[in-house]
């Protein structure tokens, strides 16, 4: 959909300008000036005594990496002075008309994550390598959801229905992958699932020419509607034929899997974890250096010309949603055949709305996009984690967050994001 | 979001050519575009329960043996899913006494009213040309909000019902025009915005439900608050055998006043313009920033009202986190059916009430889920929205271009 | 390679765009087609570039008929086309537009970008186009996007090059530039199809003129013709070029801008300290060719743009700074350049038009009610006295024809009680009948005593409106000279030049 509204003035167009005058962002300055102080606020009000210890391995690590024991409050203190000196140096930047850099930002997210998490759990320990692994399975779904995001978008099409994919695929992962007993056989049904709803996406959006937002939002009411439908008719009084899926087994990858703390992460994951990284690999390639990638990224740009070129636009949207559909389907299999060998009613939870917030805080590129979601990934499991230390921060705060900073980031907060042209736009040749 | 089908359009000049203007639209076939996509949609919810119902099943085990169970199993499946919802939303005829005859009627009324306070609130944003797809979140702040009043105060019921009623609209309006304020300000798409913010309202509530000295009732350990006070509570305005309640009766002053807003008021008339053409709107003089934010405003309030007729009517006994039951989305689908004017949606709300009340008759007569609703609803919509694919399903002849 | 298109006839619904068209082009040859705006120009091209499927007729490319079914057909034939609206996507580079469609690739699908870009060099360097290949469109000068479109073309090996209306957006410089490039295709043994309402163009490099008007071909004429026998043809009546007007009887300075600024939310300026005045009674146009901070003066006028330095006083009262409602209670009626986006909501009744900016305090308009009746029988009387072809004052806006939309925004603005009217390319894209009704409204407003600003991209509007004519260029004010300023001069103003003779 177009951020572009009625209430700026006529951009320009490649006319003749008299100069550009510099206006330099002081947005990262004011989110680094209020999270050090917020950071030092919670530190001076509510700080408790002790030491606070980071477990760096798992327990089954071939090279056990020590346990990091640090007293709570002095090196909280420390970690938050540092994001003070990284906020000094932004300032300075800005003054000086240039633009924070990004190593800067990813520095100053790092200590202000440590110092929070130092303060979090004093007293007690923070288990790192769980806490990463846990948010990168709870990630996995989201990811996938919004390479298809991006990718629909990209040529063009809006899709609301992730959340609908996920939800079909999960679904009919279940059924295929119980009544075959394989899980292969399982994800691709779910792939299948994704593409099929895409396929109706298309149909009304593409052929039809229907609000593409509002396609998306019944279909994912259809999905809910259909699956809980058939889930309490079919599947709960068969559940030992019909809803038992056999689950992918963890396979360690040799060598990678034994790294010291990068291994037990990312590499002794199950086989849908692995291709997820291909997709994303595949995805991010071939959008941006192949023929089909510049096709696709020219249909979501200016399709009619795309299309005086000779590039059939409709044709190329539906090849691209029905992939990206696929995609996303994958990423419901990830719920029924790896987290919880079985299908429940509105199981996604609404994940696929937090995958579209990643295509948006993604700023509709790949790599981007599965950064967001990492991050999303990353806030619910903190939530959790918080939970068990104890912490003081409401666990519904932490669940709220990867939509606040999506509000963030639409209202231009946090970077204006810049979507495809032609994004939403049905193209039809008068 | 570009000109579809469903989008909103500034209404025919009304008048003396009135009742002429709804033949035409009949004979154009746009109504029977729409009685053709309900019927449609309909038919495929047969199918769902024909094709998962266990009888049938069995009998299509021999269907080429004996054909003529399988279609006598199938039709006793549908009929009987379709008499049940019937029966569980117009008129029982299992009942011996008219008040219990027509007590489904007046069920269905009640769960009318909240889908058409909420799909006027996603109807009048749609002719603004905004999605508010945030009716969830809404909901819930006003119901918080509303219940928080009707059982925080002891007032007399004057000043009480009404103080609770204002405090939910409110609610629901600053949730909504906050929404509308960030799309004004800085161009924040209002389908995110309303989105994000009906998780972050459920957890807000759900926060706020589960602390003590905030919403949560007084040594509970449930997220629930304590019920409401009787003098906020909505009047059964046919006596207590009946469920319905006055929610009702302000969800049809809500239709006659937006039907005023919408065609007679100048308000209304600038909403329509920003809503067809917001440069031209600009360029005219018209604030168009501010008219989203009000717009938004008065959504919310409607859909606030939605949101308080649930905790002071439907389930007066606490605030939870389900308390908007699906009508936030409900309403989309209600305001999409109803083209986003007044009328159209009283209309669909009544029929969607009807598939509710019906729904959970259906359910509990004949044990088949009540999600079939879900499923029929949503299909209409698509239906709707896509009336040359009805039109090629009937074989229609296409519409000639006006 | 030789085009022929033989009785081509397209309609949309009742209404003929093309009626049994005839065209010969051959290898060599600039072939002009002439004619006003909707004659249906653009609606044969796109037949013949495949966007269009053709009702009856054939298209006849070396004596093989040819069967289209899209742009990719037309383009393997041989046929090029440099569209009026660039079909460029500003995000990609030179090359990755060129190579858009016909993309060399190298293993599984990769893009040979190397390739490609080799190609833009060649060609460019072949006829000094002087493009990089590695620019973003969207940067490029106007000029220069059109020469990535004729790269485009070549790069295609297109033998038959249509250039459709390519001049309403170049300087008259760009413009002879054009022109030199047209002639180096021909030498090149192209056919060149060029579609251009303007007489001056094809008198300047067409080798056969074809005037078409209402969708039929009229005649056709020699390069020597006059202005006025082409104008004649392509009116199909005898046209007066000029607007008759009296000597102005000016009054007090009324609107003064002093030192305006105007900045972009991307920090570009468009403006840059721009100073004029115009009397009661007077009109003063800006001529520049379109993109020189034009739209941006008139946006500024009204309160549309938001970053507004500087000083516009209307009868002394300061206008910077207020918002658009102010700004039009004021006394300032407002012209769009572009009617369908800026001036009329296309689903609204005329009537319900006709009160657009009167929405707050107006005759229709009582205690936040709308006064239907009031603004009935007000519309009635303006559709009169415009003569605003409609069935009724309920049609849609949106279905009314180009002139007669614009005769409702001119009615419009001109029932207002104004202190000043600007008038932003009053009469594009509209037919002649209704230009010389528009422009003898224009003429009776300042002779009532009322300023007027006219901004337009057409030289020949300008001579014939103004009193005085200020010159835009990048944004700053060239030179404001006399209204009888001959147009060599104004046409080098265009290009920055500022000619000593000139009195300012």
């Amino acid at each position: 959909m177009s951020t572009t509204t009625a209430l700026s003035p006529t951009p320009h167009t490649g006319g003749p300008v008299v100069g550009t005058v510099k206006v330099a962002s002081r947005k990262t300055l004011v989110i680094f000036a209020v999270l050090t102080a917020g950071l030092a606020l919670i530190l001076a009000t509510s700080a408790e005594a002790g030491d606070t210890t980071f477990r760096l391995a798992a327990d089954s690590d071939f090279f056990q990496l020590p346990q990091l024991t640090v007293p709570s409050l002095p090196t909280a203190w420390v970690l938050a002075a540092v994001c003070a000196v990284l906020t000094a140096e932004s300032l300075r930047r800005y003054l000086t008309k240039r633009s924070t850099p990004g190593w800067v930002v990813v520095v100053f997210a790092v200590a202000w994550m440590a110092g929070f998490l130092t303060w979090a759990a004093a007293g007690g320990s923070v288990p790192v390598v769980g806490l990463l692994a846990g948010s990168l399975a709870l990630a996995v779904p989201l990811v996938f959801g919004a390479l298809g995001g991006v990718l629909g978008e990209r040529a063009g099409v809006v899709n609301i229905a992730i959340d609908g994919q996920l939800l079909l695929g999960a679904f009919a992962a279940a059924i295929v992958a119980s009544s075959t007993g394989s899980p292969w056989a399982g994800l691709v049904a779910a792939m299948l699932a994704g593409a099929l709803v895409a396929l109706v996406l298309g149909v009304f959006a593409i052929t039809y020419l229907v609000d593409q937002v509002i396609v998306g939002v019944v279909l994912n009411v259809l999905v809910i509607g259909l699956t809980s439908f058939l889930f309490s008719q079919v599947l709960a009084p068969n559940a030992a034929t019909l809803n038992s899926p056999p689950r992918f087994p963890r396979v360690p990858i040799p060598v990678l899997g034994e790294i010291p703390l990068v291994g037990p992460i990312f590499f002794r994951q199950t086989v849908v974890v692995y291709l997820l990284y291909i997709a994303v690999a595949l995805v991010t390639f071939a959008l941006y250096r192949t023929r089909w990638g510049l096709r696709v990224r020219a249909v979501g740009e200016h399709p009619k010309a795309a299309d005086t070129v000779g590039i059939k636009v409709n044709r190329t949207r539906y090849r691209t949603i029905l992939l990206a559909g696929a995609i996303a389907g994958m990423g419901g299999a990830f719920y029924t055949l790896v987290s919880v060998p079985q299908f429940n009613r509105e199981m996604t939870g609404g994940a696929g709305y937090i995958a579209l917030a990643a295509v948006i805080f993604g700023k509709w590129d790949p790599v981007r996009a599965t950064l967001a979601a990492l991050l999303f990934g990353f806030a619910s499991n903190l939530q959790g984690v918080l939970a068990v230390l104890g912490s003081p921060v409401p666990s519904q705060f932490m669940l709220m967050l990867p939509y606040v900073i999506t509000i963030f980031a639409v209202a231009g907060l946090v970077g204006r994001s810049r979507p495809p042209a032609a994004d939403g736009v049905p193209y039809q040749k008068e | 979001m570009s000109g579809t089908e469903v989008k909103p359009r500034a209404t025919p000049p009304e008048g003396p050519s009135r009742s002429q203007s709804v033949l035409r639209e009949i004979a154009s076939g746009n109504a029977l575009a729409g009685v053709l996509a309900v019927f449609l949609a309909v038919v495929v919810g047969s199918l769902m329960i024909a094709i998962t119902d266990e009888e049938v099943r069995a009998s299509a085990s021999y269907v080429f043996a004996r054909p003529g169970d399988f279609f006598q199993a199938s039709w006793d499946a549908i009929w009987g899913a379709y008499t049940a919802l019937f029966r569980g939303a117009v008129y029982n005829d299992r009942v011996d006494d008219f008040a219990t005859q027509i007590r489904p009627l007046t069920e269905t009324l009640k769960f009318a009213g909240p889908l058409i306070a909420a799909g006027l609130g996603v109807g009048l944003a749609f002719r603004a040309s905004l999605f508010n797809i945030g009716g969830r979140g809404q909901m819930l702040l006003a119901g918080a909000a509303a219940g928080w009043v009707s059982f925080t105060f002891d007032l007399p019921m004057v000043v009480h019902l009404p103080l609770a009623i204002f405090a939910g609209m409110l609610a629901g309006a600053l949730w909504a025009g906050l929404a509308g304020l960030l799309k004004a300000r800085t161009g924040a798409h209002e389908v995110i915005v309303t989105i994000m913010l009906n998780y972050v309202g459920y957890y807000l509530v759900f926060f706020a439900l589960s602390r003590q000295g905030l919403l949560q009732a007084p040594g509970s350990a449930n997220p629930k608050s304590a019920p409401a006070h009787d003098s906020a509570i909505l009047p059964k305005i046919l006596g207590d055998r009946f469920n319905l309640h006055l929610g009702f009766v302000l969800a049809l002053v809500a239709v006659a006043l937006v039907w005023w807003l919408l065609n007679r008021s100048t308000l209304g008339y600038r909403i329509r313009a920003v809503g067809e053409n917001p440069d031209a709107a600009r360029a005219a003089g018209i604030n168009v920033g501010r008219t989203y934010t009000v717009v938004m405003l008065i959504a919310g309030a409607l859909v606030g009202l939605a949101g308080a007729n649930q905790v002071l009517g439907t389930v007066t006994s606490g605030v939870t986190t389900d308390l908007d039951a699906g009508i936030g989305f409900d309403a989309i689908t209600v305001a999409l059916l109803g083209r986003s004017k007044p009328l159209g949606i009283l209309g669909a709300g009544l029929l969607f009430g009807a598939f509710k009340a019906g729904g959970f008759a259906m359910q509990a007569s004949e044990g088949i889920p009540v999600d079939i609703v879900l499923v029929v609803q949503s299909l209409i919509v698509l239906f709707i929205a896509a009336p040359p694919l009805v039109r090629a399903i009937f074989r229609l002849p296409a519409k000639e271009a006006k | 390679m030789k085009l022929v298109l033989r009785d081509i006839t397209k309609r949309f619904g009742s209404l003929v765009a093309n009626d049994r068209i005839s065209l010969e082009v051959l290898p060599g040859e600039v072939h002009c087609l002439l004619g006003e705006n909707g004659a249906g120009k653009s609606t044969l091209m796109n037949v013949l570039y495949g966007l269009y499927r053709a009702d009856e007729g054939e298209i006849v490319l070396d004596d093989v008929v040819q069967h289209f079914s899209g742009p990719g057909d037309a383009m393997a034939a041989g046929i090029g086309m440099v569209h009026q609206h660039f079909m460029l996507i500003p995000v990609f580079t030179v090359t990755e537009n060129v190579m858009l469609g016909n993309e060399a690739t190298g293993f599984a699908g990769t893009l040979d970008l190397d390739a490609a870009r080799e190609r833009v060099r060649e060609i460019s360097s072949r006829f000094g186009f002087h493009v990089d290949p590695d620019a973003i469109v969207e940067d490029l000068p106007v000029g220069v996007q059109q020469r990535v479109e004729i790269i485009k073309a070549l790069s295609r090996d297109a033998e038959v090059l249509v250039f459709d209306e390519p001049t309403a957006v170049l300087t008259p410089q760009e413009t002879d530039e054009l022109m030199d490039i047209m002639r180096q295709l021909k030498e090149a043994g192209k056919a060149i199809v060029f579609i251009t309402h303007k007489l001056r163009e094809v008198r300047a490099v067409a080798d056969r003129i074809t005037v078409i008007r209402r969708g039929a071909v009229v005649g056709e004429a020699e390069p020597t013709a006059t202005n006025a026998e082409l104008a004649a043809l392509m009116v199909g009546r005898p046209v007066e070029l000029t607007v008759h007007k009296d000597a102005p009887q000016l009054g007090d300075d009324a609107l003064v801008v002093r030192d305006l600024r105007v900045v972009d939310a991307l920090g570009q300026v468009h403006l840059d300290g721009i100073s004029f005045t115009i009397k009661a009674g007077e009109v003063l146009a800006v001529a520049g060719v379109q993109g020189n901070g034009q739209t941006q003066l008139t946006e500024a006028l009204l309160g549309l743009q938001d970053h507004v330095e500087g000083s516009i006083t209307l009868d002394g009262k300061e206008l910077v700074g207020r918002s658009v409602r102010k700004v039009l209670d004021a006394g300032v009626g407002f012209i769009p350049e572009d009617r369908q986006t800026d001036g009329l909501v296309g689903s609204f009744s005329i009537a319900e038009n006709l009160m657009l900016n009167r929405s707050f305090r107006s005759p229709f308009v009582r205690r936040g009610a709308l006064r239907r009746d009031a603004l009935e029988t007000f519309a009635e009387q303006k559709l009169q006295d415009y003569d605003v072809r409609a069935p009724d004052i309920h049609t849609h806006a949106g279905k009314l024809s180009g002139g007669n939309q614009q005769k409702v925004v001119v009615a419009r603005e001109l029932s207002r009680d104004l202190r000043l009217l600007v008038a932003a390319q009053p009469t594009r894209g509209v037919d002649v009948g209704s230009i010389e009704f528009i422009h003898k409204q224009v003429i009776a407003t300042r002779d009532s005593g009322i300023p007027v600003l006219v901004v337009s991209t057409e030289l020949d509007e300008v001579v014939a409106l103004a009193d005085r004519i200020m010159v835009l260029y990048r944004g700053q004010v060239v030179g404001i000279v006399p209204g009888d300023t001959p147009r060599e001069t104004l046409g080098l103003m265009m290009t920055g030049e500022r000619p000593k003779d000139v009195v300012a």
